[in-house]
């Protein structure tokens, strides 16, 4: 008698009505938690300073230091190299690799696809000690590929310039195929009777492909455009582990700069500038991309 | 006649390009396992040895004396699957509810989750750290795994899956005398099998490869997960090469070969969670 009453009761509380509540309840909670809770934190710490081990207001003084701090700039800068060399060099592999895997009576399809997603399913960390290794200046493959051909060696990871590039490499190595599997998606809902209304027309392979295809394939390139840009200005686990953001902080890049100051010298009050200010600069990059 | 000759070397030269293409992204796992096989000294030769070789056993005994790997690896497979049954929970839950429920608050409440996934996550790493501190919980596995198992992409993956259950369907269910919360369990979450699975196996290879956050809060060698343990391996001064392509091994393999069993899941997972060919 009394489980019934109980569960009477149950019922009472758990309506149709009610039932999304509790079913957004746990969702809520976590999401303020650990993503409300630590923005505005973050906003609030980005004004204020260590003094003898308690945390004061100190206006702007966190974004002074930062707009003149050289450092900074570099990281910043090395960040949009990624953002203008890498992303664009990764995404025209990716589309070309969609393209290509897109040819009909393609023999080994499934093949090729699950080759080029593997690196993928990788951690950043494990592609950037294997690329450790493959770069290594004296003993790598790759140098000793090029010796071989009577090229010179490269210092891959210990020259600015070729650190950099490295740093391209490995992002690209990791990311293309990712984004291929997203471009090839989207290859393949582009209906097949514009190519046939475009061939009775006599249109040539280059002109459907810059006619149909990239007009068609606009909004899912824009998505991997917006994904690749997201993790750009995230991008620390690579530099971390390849270069340590070195040399001469050549492949420093904002997160990480933000990692040594809040972790290497615990000032949590300047990293959260750093996060703040890299926030907005992602927002209005996204903001001016989307535009059109 | 010209026709199909024509045909012929176009199929070659496509397939000689993919084929390049499959050497670049194969290749560095090849190199990873001859690493993992010879010793330091065979690796870092000139020219360097090409060919696995046979000194797996003396590697993974000097792996395991370098590090504890083993636990490890341990730590990685927990903290991925708690993650992983925590997050499903919790987002389907919160998905199902965006899908199927007219309330107040809906639609803002959704909103706000989706403008979070345009956030940064680290802007949030230093006051979560601070939080952290406070509450003594630096160096544990709900350190690692609370702060995404609300991961608003998988809330909005699993809403648009939702919406595909008929109304009619819970309807029925209401009149046959069914609670709210048993039609999630009994009713949504058992037609949503194969999405449920795209995403989980998504939220798995996101937190099995984590490196920053658990770097963060992770603080001794036994808590480290598999990523930070290599990555503070391949930072001595002195790295015994054989070593560590092992220990990327033991990080690589095992989620490859979850990959090659479910490929179609890893695909339709980045792809929104619909299982299409």
């Amino acid at each position: 008698m009394a489980v019934q009453a109980e569960k009477k009761e149950k019922r009472k509380w758990i309506t149709p009505k009610t039932a999304p509540y509790f079913f957004l309840f746990p969702a809520v909670l976590l999401f303020l938690a650990f993503m409300v809770y630590p923005i505005i934190a973050s906003l609030i710490l980005s004004f204020q300073t260590r003094v003898e081990g308690v945390y004061q207001f100190s206006g702007l003084d966190n974004y002074i230091r930062l707009f003149s701090d050289p450092i900074f700039y570099k990281a910043l800068g090395n960040t949009f190299i990624i953002l203008f060399v890498q992303v664009p060099i990764m995404l025209f592999i990716a589309l070309l690799l969609a393209v290509f895997l897109n040819v009909k009576f393609l023999r080994a399809r499934a093949f090729y696809r699950v080759s080029f997603f593997t690196p993928a399913v990788t951690s950043l960390v494990a592609a950037s000690i294997i690329f450790i290794l493959l770069l290594n200046t004296d003993y790598g493959l790759v140098n000793f590929i090029l010796a071989s051909i009577g090229l010179e060696k490269v210092e891959w990871l210990t020259n600015s310039f070729w650190a950099r590039v490295s740093l391209i490499l490995v992002t690209t190595w990791r990311w293309a195929g990712y984004n291929m599997v997203i471009l090839l998606a989207g290859l393949q809902n582009i209906p097949n009777d514009l190519y046939e209304a475009a061939s009775i027309d006599g249109a040539s392979q280059i002109r459907k492909f810059f006619h149909i295809t990239i007009p068609q394939l606009k909004p899912v390139l824009l998505f991997t455009f917006v994904l690749s840009t997201i993790g750009t200005f995230q991008l620390f686990d690579e530099p971390y582990n390849l270069t340590n953001g070195g040399p001469n902080n050549a492949t420093l890049t904002i997160t990480y700069y933000l990692y040594n100051q809040g972790f290497n010298y615990f000032d949590f009050g300047y990293a959260s500038a750093i996060a703040i200010l890299s926030y907005y600069l992602s927002l209005f990059y996204h903001g001016y991309n989307l535009r059109w | 006649m010209m026709d199909n000759q024509q045909s012929v070397l176009r199929r070659v030269l496509l397939h000689g390009l993919l084929i390049v293409g499959v050497i670049f992204s194969i290749g560095p796992f090849y190199w990873m396992v001859v690493g993992a096989t010879n010793p330091s000294g065979e690796i870092l030769s000139s020219p360097p040895t090409i060919l696995p070789g046979s000194y797996l056993v003396e590697n993974m005994t000097n792996l395991h004396d370098a590090i504890p790997i083993l636990r490890n690896l341990f730590n990685s497979i927990v903290i991925a699957v708690i993650f992983v049954f925590a997050s499903l929970l919790v987002c389907s839950a919160a998905g199902y509810a965006f899908a199927k429920y007219d309330f107040k608050g809906n639609r803002v409440i959704f909103a706000s989750f989706l403008l979070a996934m345009m956030i940064p996550y680290q802007a949030t790493i230093i006051p979560l750290f601070q939080l952290f501190s406070a509450l003594d919980w630096i160096n544990t596995y709900r350190a690692v795994i609370l702060p995404q198992v609300c991961y608003p992409f998988a809330i909005f993956l699993i809403r648009q899956n939702m919406k595909g259950i008929p109304d009619s369907m819970i309807e029925a269910a209401r009149i046959d005398g069914a609670g709210e919360i048993s039609i999630f369990f009994k009713l949504a979450l058992p037609t949503m099998k194969p999405a449920l699975a795209a995403v989980g196996i998504f939220l798995f290879t996101h937190q099995w490869n984590n490196f920053m956050w658990p770097l963060i809060v992770m603080t001794t060698q036994e808590n480290y997960t598999l990523p930070v343990a290599l990555s503070t391996l391949a930072g001595l001064n002195s790295i015994d090469y054989g070593q560590l392509m092992l220990g990327t091994a033991i990080s690589v393999v095992p989620i490859m070969v979850v990959f090659l069993i479910l490929q179609k899941h890893f695909v339709s997972g980045i792809l929104g969670g619909s299982v299409k060919e």
